[in-house]
């Protein structure tokens, strides 16, 4: 665990980054520090591996303060990625990730054997390990970047706006992949993004910060959404938070109904489309299992040409209806 | 000229051989008093200008004027070969230690900041990760010192200590055209090897320039 314990950061010439901050980073999972620029989240990240010193205050990790450590020693043992993952340009991809290890005494060939292993890990073909970094895509050097934070197995990691610099497309495929690795490695990591959005979507706990460097709120992304605690935080995780809450739960308890004439199924049962009129067969725009989202729902209803979601079960047979009415029903009566 | 070469090889090799080593210790020696200057010149970014002003006046001083003025301050004698070394090397570190702090300057932050945060103490960043990225610009710098160099041997000639420059003189004083035109195209090919020698080196010490601006 992470702590920081009354932190204050003022810079000389005068301008307070951060505000006498206190907050904890939960073992084994992911924390994002979100906010807008200039809101100290960076500065805050900074000081967990002594890249900045607190003016006052403490960061521990574990119960120990981090002031009293080596810089180095403490530093290889925090896995570090970086925006533009700043990988040194003249080491090839597998030394670039083979440099903890190195610093830590490990041969250069046990290195590289190891470097290997996490290549394949971050999803790169075991081709790239030759190349320079100059050779490679912004999304295949960011990946590079998180095998080289990997490669000493540190128990925590920092992130700095790891995923910024790549395209919206390469961002979602790297998102999947973080938090497929999270959930095998179960890291503690502390993660700083601009991008609510991003913060919600990896984060368990998110912080959110706010001009001069004050935490603004502290919670599960569920709690941001359902309870902001002031007009800061409302407006920044956005207008749709009401829609977007939905995403935590999922479609487990919504009651269905059962499947009507109307919907025309295949001889196992899998639905083809809605019925409209005499040889007017209209597809059903997707289906919903009971383990997915309850946003999935609402969307299906909407998008429906009869403002119905259809659910399946394991084999893809239609096994139950919810029109968007008692969607609303159902949200309405949770709420209630 | 092959009859004057066949007839005079060996003070013709003696000439290149002294040339060889007059030029080129000074560039080595210069180079490592270069290095420690150059990174104090980023290190402490309050020096890097007085370096760069102090390195263009020391580069402005004539060289036989440096040649003559050595011996008094040395107390060497004046035809001693140590004057045009110490001369040359002074030269070689006035062109090396910008060339160090700007090529050092020149390595993105990004860079030493995520070499800080893996755990690289200073020293060892400076030289894992600062020197091999900031060695292309090192490497130009360093050609430019050993041509300038080789060229400049030759004054030593006019007192006494030149190594193909001594052809010159000779020749001169002979109205004689051979030597000198043997000592222009020696020092031209001499010139022209060593060049070649950095430029291959170059390539073997950083493969990974080659891929550099294709795709950023």
């Amino acid at each position: 665990m992470i702590t920081f314990d009354d932190v204050v950061k003022v810079y000389p010439g005068g301008g307070t980054a951060v505000d006498h901050v206190s907050l904890e980073v939960p073992t084994g999972k992911t924390t994002v520090f979100v906010g807008p620029s200039g809101c100290g989240k960076t500065t805050s990240l900074r000081m967990i591996n002594r890249m900045i010193s607190p003016t006052s205050g403490r960061v521990l990790i574990d119960g120990e303060d981090v002031a009293g450590q080596d810089e180095a020693l403490l530093r290889r043992g925090i896995g570090y990625v970086i925006q533009h993952a700043g990988l040194f340009p003249h080491r090839t991809v597998l030394d670039n990730v083979a440099t903890v290890p190195v610093l830590l005494g490990k041969t250069r060939r046990e290195a590289r054997a190891a470097a290997l292993g996490l290549l394949e890990r971050v999803g790169l073909a075991p081709e790239f390990a030759q190349r320079y970094p100059a050779q490679l895509s912004g999304g295949q050097q960011q990946r590079v970047g998180v095998a080289r934070a990997l490669a000493a197995d540190p128990p925590i990691m920092l992130m700095d706006e790891p995923f910024s610099a790549v395209d919206p497309v390469v961002r979602e495929g790297l998102h999947r992949e973080f938090l497929r690795l999270q959930k095998d490695l179960g890291k503690t990591i502390a993660m700083v993004t601009h991008d609510i959005d991003e913060a919600i979507k990896l984060g368990d706990l998110v912080v959110i910060f706010r001009q001069g460097g004050i935490v603004a709120q502290i919670g599960t992304p569920q709690e941001l959404l359902s309870d902001p605690a002031d007009e800061f935080v409302a407006e920044f995780v956005g207008r749709d938070r009401g829609l977007r809450s939905l995403s935590f739960d999922t479609a487990a308890e919504l009651p269905v109904k059962p499947v009507p004439a109307e919907l025309v199924v295949d001889e196992a049962g899998r639905p083809l489309g809605w019925r409209t009129g005499a040889d007017d067969v209209r597809p059903t725009g997707g289906t919903f299992t009971s383990a997915d989202t309850l946003r999935l729902v609402a969307d299906l209803a909407i998008l429906s040409p009869v403002g119905i979601a259809v659910r399946v079960d394991a084999d893809g047979k239609a096994d139950g209806i919810t029109p968007h009415h008692d969607l609303a029903d159902y949200l309405a009566a949770r709420r209630g | 000229m092959i009859t004057y070469l066949s007839n005079n090889s060996e003070t013709v090799l003696a000439a290149l051989r002294q040339h060889i080593w007059l030029a080129l210790l000074p560039v080595l020696l210069g180079f490592a008093i270069a290095l420690p200057i150059g990174y104090l010149g980023v290190r402490f970014p309050r020096f890097y200008h007085p370096l760069v002003n102090v390195a263009g006046v020391l580069y402005s001083i004539p060289s036989l004027a440096l040649f003559v003025f050595l011996p008094v301050v040395l107390g060497t004698k004046i035809l001693s070969p140590i004057n045009i070394v110490v001369a040359l090397t002074i030269y070689t570190v006035a062109l090396l230690a910008r060339t160090v702090a700007d090529g050092l300057r020149s390595v993105d932050r990004l860079i030493t900041e995520s070499a800080t945060a893996m755990g690289y103490r200073r020293f060892r960043r400076l030289i894992d990760v600062e020197l091999p990225v900031a060695l292309p610009v090192i490497l130009a710098g360093l050609r430019v010192a050993t041509v300038a160099n080789i060229s400049l041997v030759s004054v030593g000639a006019l007192i006494g200590v030149g190594g193909l420059g001594q052809l010159f003189t000779r020749g001169f004083q002979l109205f004689y055209l051979e030597p000198i035109l043997v000592g222009v195209i020696l020092s031209v090919l001499l010139a022209g090897v060593a060049d070649l020698a950095i430029v291959l080196i170059q390539r073997a010490v950083t493969p990974w320039t080659r891929f550099q601006g294709g795709r950023a």
